[in-house]
């Protein structure tokens, strides 16, 4: 994967698979109990980025990305990435999901859930190296958790649960970066080290992208929206996409008119 | 006691004892922390159906036919309560109670129906197990334990639930993290590409078979003790996923030897004559660690997320 | 011979057992209905066995006491004794421990349950031969069951019944949203306990005929039964009763009428014949109903996406999608669009347009949640409104092959 190795050199990223959009949807359809919560959905999503996906509650935006991801099944459509099948590609992507999804009652330690980032790296077989930890700590410390590494994870507070799951995200060291709502219910230092992150990924010319509930951040941190309400509305850049008329077609009544002034004015 | 009556009428079936809780206590962490505790309940349960079915096809009280049946019974039942929750969108509590139950009572009207008085097949041994029956004939005392002869007599109970947890013990190792990725965060291993569902039913695939080992020692719905009450303790006293097995499986030891020892010699100290159920006494023993850790174990309290 | 049986014409006893079996079967299914409906259903399995301990104990004292040990009232009354502290523990490890509820029932059970083995194998060894019957208590056996006991059971399955007939709307309510029942005034802990003591009362009450290992089933077959056929509470209530009531009745028949057919698996497998049945076939929930209904609306989603592509000149990429337009008619072989295709195509677009200028306008706000991609635009607006947004479109475009 030439783009690994560029990027951890710090250099620019300019390989040819990147040509090939890091994520595209083709015609997905999912649906709930034969209601369909996204319908005929085509996404294509610009390498190097940061795309914010945005819409009403329940319009379909983590339905999206699980399905994507394979992890809720699809009724049609076709989903690539990097220009592969979503088998073929999962080494290159990392997902963060939504932290309430989770039992965090569970019997860990904040490195261990880091560590089940490397699962793929490590296979059944090899062992936890102390290269591995330190990457995992390494890691850590990226989200300012690196203290917290010996900790249980149901000790700590939302914020806190949330950068230990980007950290996860992290160490498996992706080309592609998905993220669900990472911003719901966690406190402002949080969100801030968090941005300041995916920023970095940017720099290293990653592709992220982000299932985002706040309207006011997001000509602040993202380069793109994609803006969906069961079906897509709009994509593109913040500057052309993120307008009161495609936001007042998204929400309809749904969103204040105030709202829209603020956030898109 | 000295070693001429312990070693022969003691020594199996408490090894035994010891062994099958140890095979089903570790099955049992990843069942409970999957919310699948029951699963554990519905597998003890099917195992009378497999086994009569088994004796019907073949005749005869034969160890692996049995063995297969049980194990079959187990599979189908997951695989009916796995469809009746999907097909019929039911949710996986009572999806559990329609199967098991059903099969029990097919298990029950089987049993009545042929006829299988003439051999050691009843109800209330499938239930509650035999554990005391289990003894080394062959044996003269310790000695006996480097005598080749009289290891060729042991209880083949004896080795066929070793051989299960030592396969258990090299499953759960190779599997660990696989199973405990899955066990936390399904969505994430499914982004992993894990084969989550193959995963889940391996797990279940590998309880079933260490509650068939267990069940002659045992029975069936003492089983349902071992996989739950010993993880279920050692929960509360820990906070990491291998110090939680490795308290499971002390806590099974505990159960066993003591329960073993209480069934055994209990009722003489108390100046009765004869010994009680040892499965019975195994469970309720393991019952008592679980209050005690529930009571006083230092991770006893709920923590998880504050949910938004 | 069954027919016999199912008139009850098989003499006194086989119809006292199957008017009691018949009882029992209707509290069973009323009851067990408000626990599948809490989603609690598996509860009612720490219970029954959480009884054996109480049996055994009930019979120790009345035999320490200098009575038989058998008397059928006492046992009962050891039952529900052990059963409530069963639960009393079971509610304790939720509200206090980290223990999730599956874990406490599964624990609660089966210790339980060693425990009472663990007494039975002491009443064993008080020897003469005096626990015989205690077993049938595992898994049922109405041969020889005594006049009185009848009685009690069918005394103990009425009153239950008129319990549960006297606070059903209460339990509803609970059963279907407890916070919002909560902040209606119920009280909801209060309510929750009255539900575990009637399904504690007929789990008691059956210990007699099916046992204790097999009531679990009484208690949950005939409420998920029940289920498929209806979306309303109180109706499921209703008819969670009556395929409790049926199975009980015609498995007590088929069980009188020929040797080896114990009572208690005969039930069981009448009602889980029901389950079958109603799984398979009930309309709407049934398996047959639901796997039609997802193949026609797989079809569905495939037919509109395909004519939105069509409609918007682009490439359709699913074979699956490509072979329903093909044979609805709507494409030629080579992808190209009929005639047909071409109007139904235009169709679609324009009421994608609809929809999206319906959707973003707040005066339709409340339609707006109703679209999914596949609901036609007339049956939300009236045609005025229609042509109101038609209006705001512009004229109808022709869609080009």
């Amino acid at each position: 994967m030439p783009l690994t190795l560029a990027s951890r050199d710090g250099a620019t990223p300019v390989a040819e698979d990147l040509t090939r959009a890091p994520l595209s949807v083709r015609g997905l359809t999912v649906a709930y109990a034969e209601k369909p919560a996204v319908f005929s959905v085509d996404m294509t999503i610009a390498p190097g980025r940061m795309t914010a996906i945005i819409g009403p509650n329940g319009a379909g935006k983590s339905t999206l990305l699980k399905a994507c991801l394979g992890i809720i099944p699809r009724v049609s459509g076709q989903v690539q990435i990097f220009g592969q099948s979503l088998e073929a590609a999962r080494g290159r992507l990392a997902y963060v999901p939504q932290r309430a999804s989770i039992d965090w009652d569970f019997p860990a330690r904040v490195i261990d859930v880091v560590l089940m980032g490397l699962s793929r790296e490590l296979g059944l077989l090899r062992r936890v190296r102390a290269s591995h930890r330190d990457r995992a700590l390494a890691c850590l410390d990226r989200v300012g958790m690196r203290d917290f590494a010996e900790r249980q994870i149901g000790q700590l507070s939302g914020g806190q649960q949330q950068r230990v799951f980007l950290a996860r995200a992290l160490v498996q060291e992706a080309d592609l970066y998905l993220l669900d709502e990472p911003f719901a219910g966690v406190d402002a230092a949080t969100e801030k080290a968090i941005i300041s992150v995916l920023k970095d990924l940017r720099a290293q010319g990653r592709t992220v992208v982000v299932v985002h509930h706040d309207l006011a951040t997001v000509p602040e941190y993202f380069d793109d929206v994609f803006l969906i309400a069961t079906r897509k509305i709009a994509e593109g850049s913040v500057d052309t996409t993120f307008t009161a008329d495609n936001l007042q077609t998204a929400y309809g009544g749904r969103l204040a008119m105030a709202q829209l002034d603020r956030v898109a004015g | 006691m000295s070693g001429a009556l312990f070693v022969p009428l003691s020594l199996t079936p408490l090894l035994i004892g010891v062994l099958a809780a140890i095979a089903c206590a570790i099955p049992g962490n990843f069942l409970v922390l999957r919310r699948q505790a029951l699963i554990g309940d519905a597998i003890s349960h099917v195992v009378l159906p497999g086994i009569v079915v088994a004796f019907l096809l073949t005749g005869r009280v034969e160890t692996l036919p049995m063995l297969l049946g049980a194990a079959g019974a187990a599979v189908l039942a997951v695989i009916l309560i796995e469809a009746v929750r999907r097909l019929g969108n039911i949710e996986p509590g009572a999806a559990m109670g329609v199967i098991f139950t059903a099969m029990f009572a097919g298990g029950v009207l089987l049993l009545e129906q042929s006829d299988t008085s003439s051999v050691h097949l009843d109800v209330e041994h499938a239930l509650y197990g035999n554990l005391e029956s289990l003894i080394w004939l062959d044996a003269r005392g310790w000695v006996s334990l480097l005598d080749p002869e009289a290891l060729a007599g042991l209880p083949p109970e004896l080795l066929r639930i070793a051989a299960t947890l030592l396969a258990l013990c090299l499953l759960c190792w190779l599997f660990w993290r696989p199973l405990a990725l899955s066990t936390f965060d399904e969505a994430f291993a499914r982004t992993l590409g894990l084969p989550v569902g193959l995963i889940g039913l391996g797990l279940v695939i590998v309880s079933a078979g260490a509650a068939v080992a267990a069940f002659d020692a045992v029975g069936s719905i003492i089983v349902i003790a071992m996989f739950i009450c010993p993880p279920a303790a050692a929960r509360m006293m820990t906070n990491r996923l291998g110090h939680q097995v490795a308290w499971s499986v002390l806590f099974a030891t505990l159960s066993a030897v003591l329960g073993f020892v209480f069934a055994g010699y209990g009722p003489l100290w108390l100046g009765f004559a004869d010994a009680v159920s040892a499965a019975g006494m195994i469970a309720t023993m393991s019952g008592i660690i679980l209050v005690l850790a529930a009571s006083f174990g230092p991770c006893r309290r709920r923590v998880g997320a504050p949910t938004a | 011979m069954l027919w016999h049986a199912l008139s009850l014409q098989l003499g006194y006893n086989a119809t006292l057992v199957a008017i009691g079996a018949t009882l029992l079967g209707l509290s069973c299914g009323a009851a067990g209905t408000f626990l599948f409906l809490r989603k609690r259903a598996l509860v009612s399995d720490a219970i029954s066995h959480a009884t054996l301990p109480g049996v055994a104990i009930a019979f120790l004292v009345m035999v320490a006491l200098g009575g038989d040990g058998r008397w059928l009232p006492g046992l009962l009354i050891g039952s529900a004794l052990s059963a409530w502290a069963g639960l009393w523990v079971l509610n304790r490890f939720v509200a206090r421990t980290r223990l999730s509820e599956d874990a406490a029932i599964g624990a609660v059970l089966s210790v339980f349950f060693g425990f009472g083995v663990v007494l039975l194998t002491v009443i064993q060894s008080l020897g003469t031969g005096r626990q015989a019957g205690l077993e049938g208590f595992l898994l049922g056996s109405t041969a020889g069951m005594l006049y009185q006991d009848a009685l009690i059971i069918a005394g103990g399955g009425v009153l239950t019944l008129l319990a549960l007939l006297l606070i059903r709307r209460p339990m509803l309510a609970v059963s279907f949203d407890p916070d919002y029942a909560a902040a209606r005034g119920v009280p909801v802990a209060r309510v929750d306990m009255a539900m575990m003591v009637l399904v504690m009362c007929v789990t008691v009450v059956g210990l007699k005929i099916v046992g204790l290992i097999l009531i679990v089933a009484l208690l949950i077959i005939p409420s998920v039964t029940a289920r498929f056929w209806s979306e309303q509470a109180d109706r499921v209530v209703l008819l969670a009763a009556a395929a409790g009531g049926l199975s009980g009745y015609v498995g007590a028949a088929i069980s009188a009428s020929a040797p080896n057919l114990p009572t208690g698996p005969i039930i069981v497998l009448v009602s889980f014949a029901l389950f079958v049945l109603s799984l398979l076939l009930a309309p709407g929930r049934g398996v047959l109903a639901s796997v039609l209904g997802q193949m026609a609306f797989r079809r569905e989603v495939h037919l509109r996406q395909g004519l939105l592509a069509l409609a918007q000149n682009q490439p359709v990429y699913e074979p699956l999608t490509r072979r329903l337009l093909r044979r609805a008619g709507l494409t030629r072989a080579d992808g190209v669009a009929t005639e047909a295709g071409q109007a139904q195509a235009a169709k679609a677009l324009r009421d994608e347009a609809r929809w999206q200028i319906a959707r973003a306008d707040p005066a339709h706000d409340s339609i707006a949640v109703l679209y999914d991609g596949l609901r036609a635009i007339e049956t939300v607006l009236t045609p005025d409104q229609i042509a109101e947004i038609d209006r705001r479109i512009g004229a109808p475009q022709a869609v080009t092959p």
